[in-house]
């Protein structure tokens, strides 16, 4: 430990911490924009400067370690006007609608230039020009608010990997462009949106599709059913926004609020994650060998191990651009939004007598990449599209406040029958780890006809970036990994390449976090890279653990649903409806990069 | 009141001095990638801060050419811009009274021809395909890769042992390089803008030599594959090292009876001690990698015959041959290449120059390490006959001054004619033509032409030429390897083209450079090699490195190598360059700006991707 003094008191730190966690730490309050824990540290926007005796220059907090005996003035005459200026220069250069943004009240910029007192604007304003890249399904990115704090350049390629990301011209000119200068949806971004939660203004948002939304709801007075879907962790971080606190943002207020708004069949996606968990467990018992069985999909490679989740669409593109030799490995199973697409347009739809193309489902997810999936040809086994629309939950968020909704006022109510009821082992997808542990209960039923211990996988939960088990199914050892983050996705791929690890099955979500921290969630503010993944978890499986069903295959709705209408997991019809054949995507596969020999 | 004032600098004269003299800097160290269109602009902007104001052309010409580049900077451009700046341009050149507006012009124009992919993209599409390459300017002109700022921290921090660890993840000969680097990193060196460079090659020299044994990394486990590698000098051993590392199975080949190439055969004792050369060669040889010495491609095997046998070939045969000046009374005793010489120096028996006077014809490196051994061996005197001026000189300015220090008797702008002989066929002269500086020729240097004056006889009795070597690359071309001149013709991944399996690299590609280079050579067709055998980009390990500490980026002073006296060096052939003291290794280590901290370095991200990932 080093001592040091902060505005004159005196304070311990760990020799390897910033002066800004340990200011932080010691209750000081500097203030910060570009930077992101552990993530981005270029100290490009200057607005955490401070002062340390015996240096000169004004010194970054947030990228300059402590050293014993330092002494740190964090708001003195000096750091103020430096930060002050900073920030006037920031704003003569931003596009400041702020009105009309989409981080309009949220954004970082904003309450910096509120709290930092900024008033006046003394430059003379030019806002870089420049049309949004409104090219992919699931991102825009708006050059005239992006104040190059690079969040988004470090995310992309130290967090997933990727790199789509890049810095383009220098001097005055700099900008972040996707690789190549080319528009976003001619790269190979996998539409995670890491990228959106991360950036501290509005340069980068979701495809706004909250209009489309209200005119799905004008399109009943057509006769149009409107049918809902709402996503595991959307239930765990749709209040957020709306300032609720966990205890009032219930999943039983956001069915009421969105009733209330007139979206009169509100169904749960986590029904459909429990049709997933059955048919990718059979397919998962197959592939090992554990049962016979053959499989429409994948030919040759019908066994090929291990088999990967693939309900997460950023990670099937992932693989699709950067390990396409890989994707025979997918569990051929379509993402629960998908799956409840396609049972919407059939089995309910026969059963309430409505015809497929009267039915709009609008699903709403934590995912920015979602809307690119819904958005695929593929994607229509009824004959009609699966999903219609797809909000973010900031746009469902957004919604509700447009609506007026007082959702503290609302009493809770249930999701609707029969695509609502779900079991806990529906809703942990939300989680990372929550898809393996929902499949390995379901999988260990179906193979030894017989329930586990209901928390017996509960080992595979955490945060660690690869998480490693080993169970024992009827007499077969299962080795499964759960990795999160499409960085840890390509190091757990590349040891798979080269035979240093080898496993059953194994759970990929492109987020950290999972869908609890997916590219669709609620903005953070602060300079702590998604901060609320943790708590939107706890609240997922503190669901489950309440849940009164906790194995898919004891959910009474998907067992009528396979009694009356698909029959057998991976049968038939379930291969028409819920299964896909990635290679039909048609993801580019990714050139490689060519690499300067001496930059390292 | 005065009628007439004496001229005297004044205040303001002396800091616009100061001034250009900081711009030069900033200049030469803009960052490679930089925007070429932009530069032209800005070069326009002071161009026409310095217009007199008198003549149209410079007055107005200047300034609205500026403002056309502005307007293609900033996406309002289309190509017809480009034509009115070309037309301008052309006028201020042909039209422009003086010279400021005149040089203002042909460079406008210049830049328009060097750059026309760069004008034209600004122009038509409105986008700079510059790319900002350059983030640690020390690192990135390494043609190594060495993490600089990286391993003068760690020796800030007291930790020389982790420094070499840190330089051989890029360079396996750290010990050379420390010697007898060029250092191009120094002269990019972003503490120029306050000072001077920071003594990099100094302070790899105190990690050398502080450090003790250095244990190298595990190789990975076995692949399989066969390599072999034609040539123990910097860019073979490179090569063979990091495919070593990488798992790989690698013979090197050497036609000379000692591993090293021109760094033993070449490179004189008293600047690279053969003790130390030959430690580190073992070193790098202790990964398993057995040498066959004496071994000569063409005669004891055949290229075809490696091929067969290995499942890739790395070419680093160097530049080993002579050249000849090509004139009258040259054939014959006495008159011997630089190459041959310093190479009889190392394999014996000593060439005897006592009491004799020796004319060295040349003005690189390798002239001034034979004119400076020939000094050593007791030559009577050493006459340096150069066709061209002292400042034109490619060698080692540093490497000039110790050879002048030392005595050496240096006859510039003098161009050999003839070759003098007495009856008995002894060299009695060498006749030389005397040259005038003209017009500047491709290499940016005057060209020397004939001054008019009758042409002189430099007495001597041995005349050594170091003008140049080639590669042996003949018997090459036999089995079918590509060459150009009499240099092997290879990619920008070093492969050979239509052999494949074969990699060429070092001087034998390059035509004779530096050690650095060959390195850096030799890690690019390892890397090459490596992908070529199937396997993935290594990440090799990463040493942690320190954290930046707070800097204030005040000027101080470079610590300079001491070096021996030039009467005492003379008389043997041990080093003349001292190492630094613990106490100034730590003072210029303090001096370094940390670009891998401060800056766009850690923006690495998104800006270029590192060899391994």
């Amino acid at each position: 430990m080093v001592k040091i003094t902060i505005d004159g008191k005196e304070v311990t730190a760990s020799p390897e911490c910033t002066i800004l966690e340990a200011a932080t730490k010691a209750g000081f309050r500097i203030p910060t924009l570009c930077h992101l824990k552990g993530i981005n540290d270029v100290g490009a926007c200057r607005v955490c400067v401070v002062e340390i005796e015996g240096v000169e220059k004004l010194v970054t907090s947030c990228n300059i370690t402590v050293r014993d005996g330092m002494s740190v003035l964090t708001a003195s005459p000096r750091v103020r006007e430096a930060r002050r200026t900073v920030v006037e220069l920031l704003l003569s250069e931003h596009d400041c609608n702020c009105p009309t943004c989409p981080q309009n009240g949220k954004c970082d910029l904003q309450s910096l230039a509120e709290k930092l007192g900024v008033r006046t604007q003394k430059y003379h304003s030019s806002a870089p020009q420049g049309e949004p890249d409104t090219s992919s399904p699931s991102l825009v990115k708006d050059p005239r608010k992006c104040i190059l704090c690079y969040r988004c350049v470090s995310v992309c390629d130290r967090v997933q990997s990727m790199g789509i990301w890049t810095i383009a011209g220098a001097g005055g000119h700099t900008q972040v462009v996707p690789e190549g200068g080319a528009p976003l949806a001619h790269t190979a971004c996998t539409y995670c949106g890491q990228c959106v939660v991360s950036c501290p203004v509005g340069a980068l948002s979701e495809k706004d599709d909250r209009d489309v939304a209200w005119e799905l709801l004008n399109s009943r007075k057509q006769g149009k059913r409107i049918v809902t879907q709402v996503a595991p962790a959307v239930r765990a971080s749709w209040g957020e926004a709306l300032g609720l606190p966990r205890s009032v943002a219930t999943p039983g207020r956001l069915v009421a609020a969105l009733k209330h708004i007139g979206f009169d069949l509100v169904f749960d996606t986590c029904f459909a994650a429990d049709v997933t968990v059955i048919e990718e467990a059979a397919e998962l018992l197959r592939r090992a060998g554990l049962v016979e069985g053959q499989r429409s999909h994948g030919g040759p490679n019908a066994r090929r191990m291990p088999m990967f989740t693939s309900c997460c669409p950023a990670w099937v593109r992932f693989l699709g651009a950067e390990y396409p030799e890989f994707l025979p490995c997918l569990s051929s199973a379509k993402s629960p939004q998908q799956m409840f697409g396609a049972l919407a347009k059939t089995y309910w739809a026969q059963s309430f007598g409505v015809g497929a193309g009267d039915i709009r489902v609008l699903s709403l997810m934590p995912c920015t990449a979602k809307k690119y999936e819904a958005s695929l040809d593929v994607m229509s086994s009824s004959g009609f599209r699966d999903v219609d629309v797809t909000l973010t939950t900031r746009e469902i968020s957004s919604l509700i406040m447009e609506e007026g909704v007082r959702v503290e006022n609302l009493p809770e109510v249930d999701f609707d029958s029969p695509l609502g009821l779900a079991s806990g082992a529906g809703v942990i997808f939300g989680s990372t780890g929550g898809v393996m542990e929902a499949a390995l209960r379901t999988a260990y039923y179906l193979a030894t006809g017989k329930n586990p211990p209901v928390d017996a996988f509960r080992v595979v939960r955490g945060t660690g970036g690869r998480r490693e088990a080993e169970f024992d199914v009827a007499g077969k050892t299962l080795t499964v990994a759960v990795v999160h983050g499409l960085g840890n996705a390509r190091m757990l791929l590349e040891d798979i390449k080269a035979k240093r690890v080898a496993y059953d099955f194994v759970e990929v979500m492109a987020c950290p976090g999972g869908c609890a921290g997916g590219g669709g969630q609620p903005y953070a503010q602060g300079f702590e890279y998604n901060p609320e993944a943790g708590a939107r978890a706890q609240t997922l499986y503190g669901i489950d653990d309440k849940a009164p069903v906790r194995f898919a295959h004891e959910n009474p709705a998907v067992i009528e649903l396979y009694d009356k209408f698909l029959k057998t997991p991976g049968g038939e019809l379930s291969e028409k409806l819920l299964h896909t054949d990635h290679r039909l995507w048609g993801i580019q596969a990714r050139s490689r990069r060519v690499m300067a020999a001496a930059a390292t | 009141m005065s009628y007439v004032r004496a001229p005297s600098p004044d205040r303001m004269e002396s800091v616009i001095a100061e001034m250009t003299t900081s711009m030069q800097h900033r200049i030469a160290l803009a960052p490679a990638g930089i925007c070429p269109v932009e530069m032209t602009m800005v070069f326009l902007r002071l161009c026409h801060a310095q217009s007199c104001g008198k003549c149209v052309p410079c007055r107005i010409g200047l300034g609205k050419m500026a403002d056309i580049i502005s307007d293609l900077i900033d996406g309002r451009g289309d190509p017809s811009l480009l034509s009115t700046l070309e037309a301008t341009a052309r006028t201020v050149r042909d039209t422009s009274d003086c010279v400021l507006g005149v040089h203002a012009g042909s460079m406008v124009l210049r830049n328009l021809d060097e750059f026309l992919n760069d004008f034209q993209s600004h122009a038509l599409e409105s986008r700079c395909v510059g790319i900002f390459a350059g983030p640690i300017p020390c690192q990135s002109a390494c043609p190594a890769g060495v993490n600089v700022p990286g391993y003068i921290a760690l020796i800030r921090e007291g930790k020389p042992k982790e420094a070499v660890a840190l330089i051989r993840e890029a360079n396996p000969l750290p010990t050379v390089c420390a010697l007898i680097c060029d250092h191009p990193c120094e002269a990019h060196c972003r503490r120029r803008m306050l000072d001077d460079a920071v003594n990099i090659r100094g302070l790899k020299r105190y990690a050398v030599e502080s450090s003790g044994d250095v244990p190298l990394p595990e190789p990975l486990p076995p692949t399989g594959k066969k390599v072999a590698v034609v040539g123990g000098g910097p860019a073979g051993l490179t090569c063979a090292y990091y495919l070593a590392l990488w798992g790989h199975d690698v013979t090197i080949f050497e036609k000379y009876p000692k591993l090293g190439g021109m760094l033993r055969y070449g490179i004189p004792e008293y600047r690279l001690p053969k003790a130390l050369l030959d430690k580190e060669i073992e070193r790098i040889l202790s990964l398993g990698i057995p040498a066959k010495t004496s071994f000569e491609i063409g005669k004891d095997a055949s290229i075809e015959g490696l091929r067969r046998e290995y499942d890739a070939v790395f070419l680093a045969i160097g530049c080993h041959e002579d050249r000849k000046l090509g004139i009258e009374g040259e054939e014959g005793p006495d008159v011997v290449s630089a190459v041959s010489f310093l190479r009889q120096v190392i394999s014996g028996p000593l060439p005897v120059l006592r009491g004799k006077i020796v004319a060295v014809v040349g003005g690189g490196n390798v002239a001034m390490d034979a004119a400076r051994t020939a000094v050593r061996l007791g030559a009577r005197e050493v006459k340096l006959v150069y066709r061209r001026r002292r400042e034109d000189m490619p060698a080692d300015p540093k490497e000039v001054t110790g050879a002048l220090e030392e005595g050496v008797d240096l006859i510039d702008l003098a161009s050999p004619v003839r070759v003098t002989r007495n009856e008995r066929g002894a060299v009695t002269g060498l006749i030389i033509r005397p040259m005038v500086a003209g017009p500047i020729d491709d290499s940016g240097r005057p060209k020397p032409v004939p001054s008019g004056r009758p042409d002189e006889t430099v007495e001597c009795d041995v005349i050594i030429v170091a003008i140049g070597q080639s590669s042996e690359s003949a018997r090459f071309k036999e089995e079918g390897i590509p060459t150009n001149k009499d240099l092997v013709v290879a990619g920008e991944d070093l492969s050979v083209p239509g052999v494949p399996g074969v990699f060429a690299g070092g001087d034998c590609v390059s035509g004779p450079s530096t050690a650095v280079k060959a390195i850096g050579h030799g890690k690019t067709a390892a890397l090459n090699i490596h992908v070529y055998l199937g396997g993935e980009p290594v990440e090799t390990a990463r040493h942690p490195i320190p954290p930046a500490r707070p800097s204030d980026m005040m000027p101080s002073g470079r610590v300079e190598l001491k070096e021996r006296s030039p009467l005492v060096r003379v008389r043997d052939f041990r080093m003349v360059e001292k190492g630094m003291s613990a106490e100034e290794a730590l003072r210029e280590a303090h001096r370094c700006l940390r670009c891998d901290h401060y800056g766009c370095a850690p923006l690495r991200s998104g800006r270029w991707y590192a060899w391994s990932r």
